[in-house]
């Protein structure tokens, strides 16, 4: 309980990234990223 | 054996996360990248998903992929993730576990006439990476857009040096059809990328301190993060050991939680007073610091 009350915004952060993954994965944003990830992606190789 | 493993344990952690996130040993040869499952899950650091070796990706480039697509303005995903980790390491991920920033520590171990502890303008320079961080990979990706609302990764696309080393390079040594899409933007990341790994000899760290956006996002944590730096008063002389020794050449004894600390640990180690200590946890000493900022 000291830990969390000495930590708070640390612990409000945590707990805000977290609803953040969860409502990131519900919007199937991991999709995009999987699609992007997969295939080369020419401009980051500095192909345009 | 023991004292070498403690004197380079950071190195060494750095070339296993390094080799773990990009284990992929066929894609190098083959020219080609991993399709699996893991490239749905970032890494911490900033490891391109189009290096031959990579596992999974990079948050920059997948937050770019996000915002730029025609679905969604912002990318809950990485934000998410990367309030995660700056809130339980910050900086420590730029330090540990970003492959880039393995690449820059060992080319500064390079001998050099003489080596500079920052860069001149060094105080105006260390905001480019916060423009650079709002400009192009927030602004720009989502403003910027072509007729059917589809924007481009224009950190990724003009400036990100880890793509064309750890992509660029390898893909299209190993890819023949790749070699004929050369064009003047390639010339001009190579350009980038000759002089950063110059610059790297000479100073320590040049693109975490200037230019990365990935550095800038979690330097915003490194003053609340979980993992932090305390400078115990009653042992602290001020001798400024520490930020004489300190490669981001801080005033760790006066800044323990800088935005520019990549928390190395070598003051820990300098200390002569043995004043400076990290912990998981904001303790009663960590109380009595101000926090600074620079």
């Amino acid at each position: 309980m000291i830990l969390f009350r000495r930590n708070i915004i640390s612990v409000a952060l945590i707990l805000i990234g977290v609803s953040f993954l969860v409502l990131g994965v519900w919007q199937e944003e991991t999709e995009q990223v999987f699609r992007k990830a997969v295939n080369i992606c020419m401009e980051c190789i500095g192909l345009g | 054996m023991v004292k070498w493993i403690r004197n380079h344990i950071r190195n060494i952690v750095q070339i296993c996360f390094t080799a773990l996130t990009n284990g992929y040993a066929a894609g190098f040869v083959k020219g080609t990248i991993y399709k699996g499952d893991f490239k749905l899950i970032c890494v911490p650091g900033l490891n391109c998903y189009s290096c031959p070796g990579a596992l999974g990706s990079c948050p920059i480039g997948s937050f770019q992929a996000v915002v730029t697509s025609r679905n969604h303005f912002f990318s809950f995903y990485v934000v998410g993730f990367l309030l995660l980790f700056g809130a339980l390491l910050g900086r420590f991920v730029c330090g540990w576990l970003c492959p880039f920033g393995l690449v820059q520590d060992l080319l500064h171990k390079i001998p050099f006439p003489k080596k500079l502890k920052k860069l001149p303008g060094d105080r105006i320079l260390k905001f480019l990476k916060y423009i650079i961080l709002i400009g192009f990979v927030v602004i720009l990706p989502i403003t910027v857009v072509d007729l059917v609302g589809q924007g481009q990764p224009w950190f990724c696309k003009y400036i990100c040096p880890s793509g064309t080393l750890f992509g660029g390079i390898p893909l299209i040594a190993a890819n023949p059809s790749l070699q004929s899409a050369l064009s003047w933007l390639f010339t001009w990341k190579m350009v980038l990328l000759v002089i950063l790994l110059f610059l790297s000899v000479v100073v320590y760290r040049p693109f975490c301190r200037y230019i990365c956006p990935l550095g800038a996002v979690y330097s915003l944590f490194n003053p609340i993060a979980f993992y932090r730096y305390t400078v115990k008063k009653d042992k602290c002389t001020g001798c400024k050991a520490c930020q004489s020794d300190c490669p981001m050449y801080i005033p760790v004894y006066k800044t323990p939680n800088s935005l520019e600390c990549i928390r190395c640990g070598k003051c820990k180690n300098t200390c002569p007073h043995q004043a400076i200590c990290s912990s998981f946890l904001k303790n009663d000493e960590s109380e009595k610091i101000k926090r600074g900022n620079f």
